[in-house]
């Protein structure tokens, strides 16, 4: 497997992880500064926090199967949007188990049943989330959230 | 007859990364028909095997109501909201009722995102869930 990574951007923080349900804790405090510093404030500052550790779940239970000591990256990166509002882009990449993108749908709502939240919980919170497959292998998911403009006007 | 239980801290399978101290369920505690359970902290992927392990066992006696104090709880994710609607499903299925105590706000929304909120009873305290 190709552990390759893009050169990080000089405003960027990388992150390491192995694919330990105990380093959610960490990354989740590491979102939490960063999207701060983004300009992020409650409720949006929680919720980019939240499909942040969904994803790695996801990462862990789907492309790792729950084995726990598989690489994990996770790049934090300050970007800009509409508006030149600010914004924080994530990069969540795994070499696990890939699928087919089109394939990853939120399900259905009204089933009150546990499990299978975290895909709607992603596209619900994040202005954009996509997935793709590198050529590498594993899979890499690309999520932004804007700072919404009365969050930045209140600073 | 009142049963307690506390449940010790988390056994880990990485040695590799540290292990979290605190405890997630501070209390589990049964009275007649009752089983209240109060959890604290960081409710996620790694610690809701611990929620399943102390309060399983409280389930046996099929409760006619749980009420599950949120109060403590600083941050909940999917998992978590999974973990409560398995008991949700599990105490309608007797019949009874589940109710949570006081989530905050970060917690609230998960609900929300969710659609769960649709779901759950909601109160502001112990003494207001146990009416309920």
């Amino acid at each position: 497997m190709d552990y390759s990574w893009p050169d990080r951007p000089p405003d960027a923080v990388d992150l390491s992880i192995p694919s330990e349900p105990r380093s959610l804790t960490v990354v989740r405090a590491a979102v939490e500064r960063m999207a701060k510093m983004a300009g992020f404030r409650e409720p949006d500052l929680s919720q980019v926090i939240l499909a942040v550790d969904e994803a790695l779940a996801n990462v862990i239970k789907h492309s790792y199967r729950g084995a726990t000591d598989q690489p994990i990256r996770v790049r934090l990166q300050p970007t800009r949007g509409p508006n030149n509002c600010g914004g924080l882009l994530v990069l969540v990449r795994d070499y696990g188990t890939a699928v087919d993108p089109a394939t990853i749908q939120p399900r259905n709502l009204d089933d009150i049943r546990p499990g299978g939240l975290g895909v709607h919980i992603i596209r619900s919170v994040m202005d954009e989330a996509e997935y793709s497959c590198p050529e590498s292998g594993g899979m890499q998911l690309r999520m932004v959230k804007y700072v919404r403009s009365e969050q930045a006007a209140r600073g | 007859m009142e049963r307690r239980g506390v449940v010790a801290s988390p056994g880990g399978t990485s040695e590799s990364m540290p292990h979290s101290s605190d405890k997630v369920v501070q209390e589990v505690r049964q009275q007649g028909g009752v089983v209240l359970i109060r959890l604290a902290g960081e409710i996620d992927m790694h610690r809701t095997p611990e929620v399943l392990q102390a309060v399983e066992p409280h389930m046996q006696s099929r409760p006619k109501r749980v009420v599950v104090d949120l109060s403590d709880v600083e941050y909940m994710d999917s998992s978590g909201v999974g973990t409560l609607v398995h008991l949700f499903r599990q105490v309608n299925s007797n019949g009874g009722k589940l109710v949570l105590v006081k989530p905050n706000e970060r917690v609230r929304s998960v609900f929300e995102i969710t659609r769960l909120d649709r779901f759950f009873v909601i109160c502001q305290d112990q003494q207001e869930a146990l009416k309920q």
